[in-house]
């Protein structure tokens, strides 16, 4: 029976493009429903009833939410393809930890940045270096995150070769400096030219007016 | 076969998190290990410092050598290194949906500790969404006598804290979530799963766990409400 993958995703969410990674680095066909949050779609609220969020993985009628759990879903559903995850228990729970710890703390500061007035940028700038560093540990000796290939912790960290940028346009705040994190400075360089991972970014420009727009809006709620 | 020096659990007596790692260990049929209690409120040891400088939290698991943190995390090594009682389906989409429901059990588990110390409108609030939310776990559990199934799993190791704990809180809070009489499902389950002599065997004791949770909910109301 031929597999029916459709992905719900908004344009520029960084948790739905690990899902794209994924189907593309298994080469899974898929298609695409990009969703409009103000609006959301009935196939999205049927399918999230819980948090109407997305990504919304829907593989033959049957949904899947949540990005990690997606891509524990995707790797061990399509496993002839390009495995996510070591076969090793204990390189898995590194791998794990370390994405959670990427949602939970890494990206919570980069947000901080964000939307943060002077004062609150600097704090969160310098939570986020603490939190860069233990991430530059992981990659000793190691191309990727997963290794010599990339892996669950290269997508679910893959957010920072792209959005850093970003944030630095908006704000003037670099993150990432060769010398000061040389490591993580190199795989975001290599981890960007993977093919895969090159051709599904989202539009740097829109990106840049989105997030300044979200940083204008959230600070004049402020005030 | 391995011996106690290779496996260490860092816990603290009342936590739920840390019950888990315990319950897992319990259900793999692994009773030989070394437990450390730390004194998570005052005095950290160097030894947790060491093992989780990320959160610095407990549970850890140390197994060879190589330390483990979050009882999520800790509970999927657990399940994969011991094949025996398994505590996934083989299924990935029922994978899928138990750990998607697990994430929605952390929401719970979130709102109904502040259910606990928060006060006046605040709480109000969050006993409605809490009650709200309990009730899709009365609709999981319809029918069956686990989340696992004829056999615990995952989904009952990670809501085990609604069966124990959620009394203790509504008691310490003088609030009620936790009608028997509005979830009938969770009641029965909740009978269960503190009778299954593994669960049983890591439950903290009432009593005590009563006073802990009075002096941190009078803690946690002096800093945020004065």
């Amino acid at each position: 029976m031929a597999d029916e993958v459709k992905l719900l995703r908004t344009w520029s969410s960084p948790f739905a493009l690990r899902i794209v990674w994924a189907l593309k680095l298994k080469g899974v066909e898929f298609e695409t429903i990009f969703e409009d949050l103000a609006k959301k779609s009935s196939l999205l609220i049927e399918n999230n009833p819980v948090h109407k969020k997305v990504p919304v993985l829907l593989h033959n009628g049957r949904s899947v939410c949540e990005s990690f759990v997606i891509l524990e879903y995707i790797d061990e559903t399509w496993t002839n393809g390009h495995p996510l995850f070591s076969k090793d228990p204990y390189e898995k729970a590194e791998a794990r930890f370390w994405a959670k710890f990427g949602d939970d703390k890494l990206w919570l500061s980069v947000r901080g940045i964000l939307f943060g007035n002077e004062a609150e940028q600097e704090d969160a700038k310098a939570q986020a270096r603490e939190h860069l560093k233990y991430l530059e540990e992981q990659l000793e000796g190691k191309k990727y995150f997963g290794g010599e290939a990339i892996g669950y912790l290269d997508l679910a960290v893959g957010w920072m070769a792209n959005l850093l940028s970003v944030l630095d346009e908006i704000t003037g705040h670099v993150l990432i400096e060769e010398l000061k994190f040389p490591l993580l400075w190199k795989w975001m360089q290599v981890f960007s030219d993977a093919p895969v991972i090159k051709e599904s970014w989202p539009s740097r420009d829109k990106l840049v007016v989105k997030f300044r727009a979200m940083r204008d809006l959230y600070l004049a709620g402020k005030n | 076969m391995e011996t106690s020096e290779e496996l260490k659990l860092l816990g603290f007596w009342v936590s739920p998190t840390v019950a888990r790692v315990g319950w897992a260990l319990g259900l793999k049929g692994i009773k030989d290990y070394v437990y450390v209690e730390e004194d998570v409120m005052y005095n950290k040891s160097p030894l947790l410092l060491q093992l989780n400088p990320v959160h610095k939290k407990v549970p850890v698991l140390v197994h060879h050598g190589k330390p483990i943190a979050e009882s999520d995390v800790i509970v999927k090594y657990i399940d994969e290194t011991w094949k025996n009682y398994p505590l996934f389906s083989q299924d990935p989409y029922e994978k899928a949906k138990i750990l998607s429901f697990a994430k929605f059990g952390d929401k719970l588990y979130a709102d109904a500790f502040k259910a606990m110390w928060s006060r006046g409108e605040e709480q109000e609030k969050v006993v409605k969404s809490t009650i709200e939310e309990l009730q899709k776990i009365e609709e999981e559990i319809k029918g069956r006598k686990f989340f696992g199934g004829e056999s615990l799993g995952y989904l009952d190791i990670a809501l085990g804290w609604i069966s124990y704990l959620l009394p203790i809180w509504e008691e310490v809070a003088f609030i009620k979530i936790f009608d028997p009489i509005k979830f009938p499902g969770i009641a029965l389950w909740a009978e269960n799963f503190l009778s299954h002599p593994v669960i049983k065997e890591k439950l903290p004791p009432k009593d005590r766990a009563v006073e802990y949770f009075q002096e941190r909910r009078a803690f946690i109301t002096s800093i945020i409400y004065g």
